[in-house]
């Protein structure tokens, strides 16, 4: 996997929100954060790798554990673009707009053809 | 390229303005925000409620696989006129963010296609700010604490 270090990138993907959320109060180990997905555990460790690489995830050692808690400066930093918030609301709309499309197409045998 | 959605933010105001332009025709954007079933399919939350009418409520709620409340969502409608406008209060239930007021404005731009301005007003400057720092809260919140956790850490 390509690690490009995009902070915008790495919180787009919806999984990788939700190990943000899941770090937000305490710190975890991979395992402990794999035990909530059902997502494979190799996959977990690519999300968290993209997650520390782009510095939105730091970690602890305690003896031979690794724990990931998250970097609240630069949640700070990402939180000072639009970006991401403009990029939820657009999922959402063209998600509206290819239901309503499916919606209008399979509605326009009682809707007047236009043609 | 120029982007469908567009959010306007000014600095230090409480407000924001979020503008999209359809491919579809009014009525039928107007229809997605209306039929509890269509509303589901694009929200990605259940209905349990939708009044579309002056002083009528909403609700939206979603269940994890487990079976657990991880977002439960209602609001007032203060104002409502087909294919023009919905003016509604926005609570996120069980967070830390306080009701918003929503002003949803419906224009035809064509036949076939349409355009939403969604203004949305905070408690404060701060409010604001925190929404869109946790862009993913919205929708997809778990466990309260944990994010309650964030924000504060955030502040």
């Amino acid at each position: 996997m390509n690690l490009r270090r995009d902070v915008f990138q790495a919180i787009a993907d919806p999984t990788r929100r939700a190990i943000l959320l899941l770090v937000a109060s305490q710190s975890l180990t991979a395992g402990a954060i794999a035990k909530n997905f059902d997502t494979s555990r190799p996959t977990i460790s690519k999300h968290l790798q993209i997650l520390t690489a782009c510095e939105l995830l730091g970690q602890n050692q305690t003896g031979r554990e690794i724990y990931y808690r998250i970097n609240a400066k630069k949640m700070k930093e990402v939180a000072d673009f639009i970006e991401p918030f403009r990029q939820m609301w657009d999922d959402r709309f063209n998600k509206l707009e290819r239901i309503m499309k499916s919606y209008q197409t399979k509605n326009s045998d009682g809707i007047k053809n236009k043609n | 390229m120029e982007l469908k959605t567009k959010i306007d933010a000014e600095n230090g105001k409480q407000e924001l303005v979020i503008t999209r332009a359809f491919d579809l025709p009014l009525a039928l954007l107007f229809k997605a925000y209306i039929e509890p079933s269509i509303v589901e399919q694009w929200m990605g939350t259940t209905v349990l409620k939708l009044e579309n009418k002056k002083h009528g409520s909403y609700q939206f709620e979603t269940v994890n696989p487990e079976g657990n409340v991880v977002f439960r969502a209602n609001g007032v409608i203060h104002e409502f006129i087909p294919n023009h406008k919905i003016t509604r209060t926005f609570e996120m239930e069980n967070t830390p963010f306080p009701i918003q007021l929503e002003f949803l404005e419906f224009q035809e731009l064509t036949q076939e296609t349409s355009k939403l301005i969604m203004h949305i007003i905070y408690k404060s400057v701060a409010h604001r700010d925190q929404m869109l720092q946790l862009p993913f809260a919205q929708g997809m919140n778990m466990a309260h604490n944990r994010l309650q956790n964030l924000i504060n850490k955030l502040k």
